[in-house]
């Protein structure tokens, strides 16, 4: 009794402690813990784009590199656009895709409202330019006493154009110095960029020329001598995986696969902060009803169910931040779903240990019967549970559908487990140790007076 | 035992309703969203004074986007039309201004092809968790098979969830008819879910169903023991149903619009479910053995 006593208030300073960190972590972003929960877009606020990629004119075997380096490209310009953590992502049909569409780019834009606006941004050719600084200006930049990246910003922001773009450029291709084996990367230009070519690094013998894609700038080789040829390479301490993604960059200078948009889904910031205000009011208010309910019908198992219910609330809170799970309203719906399901274990136990009681069982023994019992419908009833989130998460069709399956997926797995910890250790603790007037109204319930026998009772 | 000796009202109720909501569905079919059918919604507020609903139908009808216009809160209106692409979205939002300024709240566009796709998507995810669940429903049943065998168990279950799932649908067909309610994806969320919470229903039952045979006399007849069965889980089944059915009805009022529809979906199939594993499922487990006998008696009486 005193062990049982011991790990029940064990799990209540835990679940105090879980309680409390979440909460700072939520009332404190800034601080070391600090971790907002993840909004979807329906309650930010933000742009969903859904794009057909054409695979089919390539080979099977070029479709998932292409597909990669479509979603790089897509990234890049989406970082351009300042957007705060955007998600770019492909997603394949699998066996309930159609055929027509079965690679498809998600690009969700949080913040952004104007679809024109992301449309074209994403739909624009990418920019491929080479640019020149002066030597001079950035050994000043580097001699300035700031950060490494805050000196790389004011050296970008130095350079000039030249006039060279991706389209004088005929084409990039990888080579390997042949003494040291490194990989290079070889430019060749067409005739009207070699000209210009020759032209801007005889000028900047000396200096850098950066070569920038979408404006951000992919390598930055310094010019060593006049080149005429409109033959450039770029060494430098390469890795072999990077070069080839240069050379991926240059030469896709356009999108490596076609793409068409799908759908678009755009909530503005208001109608989002008030399905989110709304959703929050709801669960609290649910578990307020819930509460009330539990504890005018139930008396004192009922208040450890609510207790319970508490701990679950927290588990789920702090689950969301770790995991993490994109907070949607359809997933708030499902936490307030499976609210209500988390209180069910609790109430076929207590059922349970009634029917334990009127046959004659002492208090602490017809808990303990009450839990083994109802532990086998909880399993069963559980397990459908668990079949239906997951089919739901794996074949559902939409986001909406797969953040409502993750959420109520977590919830009942959570909330078996905290019906058969928490609910039973708390219950053994509080149980009244004798029969009398006030132990028998605690542990009866609902209009029915259950009578405890007393010659069992202990 | 009330239940068991009356189960045949209980059915006629169940009956009546399946067959109002097959009706309703097949003279007035359901309204599908634009997010299975394809098509563009937007979701706008006027900041003063909002045009009235024939005026502003009547602006739209010339751009051809086969356009209808429903009123949200006190100054919005929802607007859903077929497909539009970027350029006819400007044509919109331009007719739309002539009424005043307006902010746009939400606007959604989804290909036809991607409609198909969550359509066939939701419709396979049904038929798998239907399935699935058989499969647990005959495993978990093993054990039991006298008087009646474990599969009959699971047909049992999914009579009780047909049911379960066709009423919301007939529900959502009538309020689709005369109230503009649109069936999407996640009204099959909500459908799916009410599968799951009716197993879980059916499933207390049945489990005590099985436990109860497993200690009862040999003589006694199963719709004694299938009576007791549900008395002794009666409690339970309503009480997990009314606190669920608590958190529906505050989502529903409180948790905003975008949750309104699917809490109603669930709150009907709660409903259901509650009232098939209670005066359907399990009486029906009655109902089967009652022809098993009849049949055996029958095969005895021509020997």
């Amino acid at each position: 009794m005193l062990k049982t006593r011991i790990i029940a208030v064990f799990l209540l300073i835990i679940a105090f402690v879980i309680g409390f960190l979440t909460y700072y972590s939520s009332a404190r972003p800034d601080s070391s813990i600090g971790k907002p929960f993840k909004l979807g877009l329906d309650l930010n606020g933000g742009t969903h784009l859904v794009y057909k990629a054409d695979t089919s004119k390539l080979s099977s075997d070029e479709v998932s590199v292409s597909m990669q380096a479509l979603r790089d490209v897509i990234e890049r310009r989406v970082n351009a656009f300042g957007v705060g953590e955007p998600i770019v992502q492909v997603e394949q049909g699998g066996i309930l895709g159609s055929k027509e569409a079965q690679h498809k780019l998600i690009v969700e834009l949080p913040g952004v409202t104007d679809i024109e606006e992301a449309v074209s941004m994403i739909g624009q050719t990418p920019v491929l330019e080479f640019q020149t600084i002066d030597k001079k200006e950035s050994d000043a930049v580097s001699a300035k006493n700031l950060t490494d990246e805050e000196k790389q910003a004011e050296i970008n922001k130095l350079f000039k154009p030249t006039g060279i773009t991706g389209r004088m450029l005929q084409k990039a291709v990888l080579e390997f110095n042949p003494t040291t084996g490194e990989p290079t990367v070889s430019l060749n230009f067409n005739s009207e960029g070699k000209a210009l070519f020759a032209k801007v690094t005889k000028e900047n013998v000396g200096n850098i020329v950066g070569i920038f894609l979408d404006g951000s700038p992919i390598s930055l080789p310094t010019v060593r001598e006049e080149i005429k040829d409109g033959k450039a390479v770029i060494s430098g301490a390469f890795k072999l995986d990077e070069a080839k993604k240069l050379v991926r960059d240059l030469n896709y200078g356009a999108l490596p696969v076609p793409i068409e948009l799908l759908s678009t889904q755009t909530v503005g910031a208001s109608l989002g902060q008030s399905a989110l205000k709304g959703g929050i009011n709801a669960g609290i208010l649910a578990l307020i009803v819930i509460g009330i309910f539990l504890i005018i019908w139930y008396r004192l198992p009922g208040f450890i169910a609510v207790v319970s219910l508490a701990i679950y609330t927290t588990l789920m809170l702090t689950l969301f931040k770790l995991i993490p799970v994109t907070l949607t309203a359809a997933g708030i719906a499902a936490f307030i779903l499976s609210i209500g399901m988390a209180v069910d274990a609790n109430i076929l136990i207590f059922e349970r240990m009634k029917e334990e009681l009127r046959r004659g069982k002492g208090i602490s023994e017809a808990m303990h019967e009450g839990f083994a019992r109802a532990w086998l419908s909880i399993r069963d009833s559980n397990t459908s549970s668990i079949i239906t989130g997951l089919i739901l998460y794996f074949f559902g069709s939409t986001s909406v559908v797969t953040g409502f399956a993750l959420v109520f997926l977590v919830g009942v797995i959570v909330s078996m487990f905290t019906a058969i910890t928490a609910s039973r250790i708390f219950l053994y603790v509080v149980a009244p140790k004798t029969t009398n007037k006030l132990s028998t109204f605690l542990i009866s319930n609902g209009f029915t007076k259950t009578i405890i026998s007393q010659s069992l009772t202990k | 035992m009330f239940v068991v000796n009356y189960r045949k009202y209980f059915y006629a109720l169940s009956i009546i309703l399946v067959v109002a909501s097959i009706v309703s569905v097949s003279v007035w079919g359901l309204k599908t969203g634009i997010d299975f059918k394809g098509g563009s919604i937007i979701e706008v507020e006027y900041i003063g004074v909002r045009p009235d609903q024939p005026t502003l139908s009547s602006a739209l009808s010339p751009l051809g986007f086969d356009a209808s216009v429903r009123a949200t809160g006190d100054k919005g209106y929802i607007i859903r039309m077929k497909d539009i692409n970027q350029e006819q979205k400007n044509t919109l939002t331009a007719t739309l201004s002539t009424f005043g300024t307006s902010t746009e709240k939400r606007f959604d566009s989804v290909g036809p092809l991607l409609g198909t796709e969550a359509l066939r998507k939701a419709l396979v995810s049904i038929i798998l968790v239907i399935l699935a669940i058989v499969f647990f429903i005959a495993f978990a049943f093993r054990k039991v098979s006298h008087p009646i065998s474990s599969w009959k168990y699971g047909v049992v279950a999914i009579v009780a969830l047909v049911h379960d799932v066709i009423i919301p649908t007939g529900v959502f067909s009538v309020l689709g008819h005369y109230a503009g309610y649109e069936v999407d994806t996640l009204f099959v969320t909500a459908l799916l879910v009410v599968l799951g919470f009716s197993v879980h229903d059916t499933i207390v039952v049945f489990d005590r169903v099985r436990e109860n045979l497993g200690h009862a006399k040999a003589n006694k007849p199963f719709s004694d023991i299938v009576g007791e069965s549900i008395s002794q889980t009666f409690t339970r089944s309503i009480n997990t149903s009314m606190t669920t059915i608590l958190a529906l009805v505050v989502l529903y009022f409180v948790g905003g619009e975008s949750t309104q529809h699917f809490s109603l979906a669930l709150i009907i199939g709660i409903v259901a479910g509650t009232y098939s594993s209670v005066f359907l499922g399990s009486p029906l487990l009655v109902t089967i053995w009652k022809w098993q006998e009849k049949r055996n008696e029958a095969k005895r009486g021509r020997k």
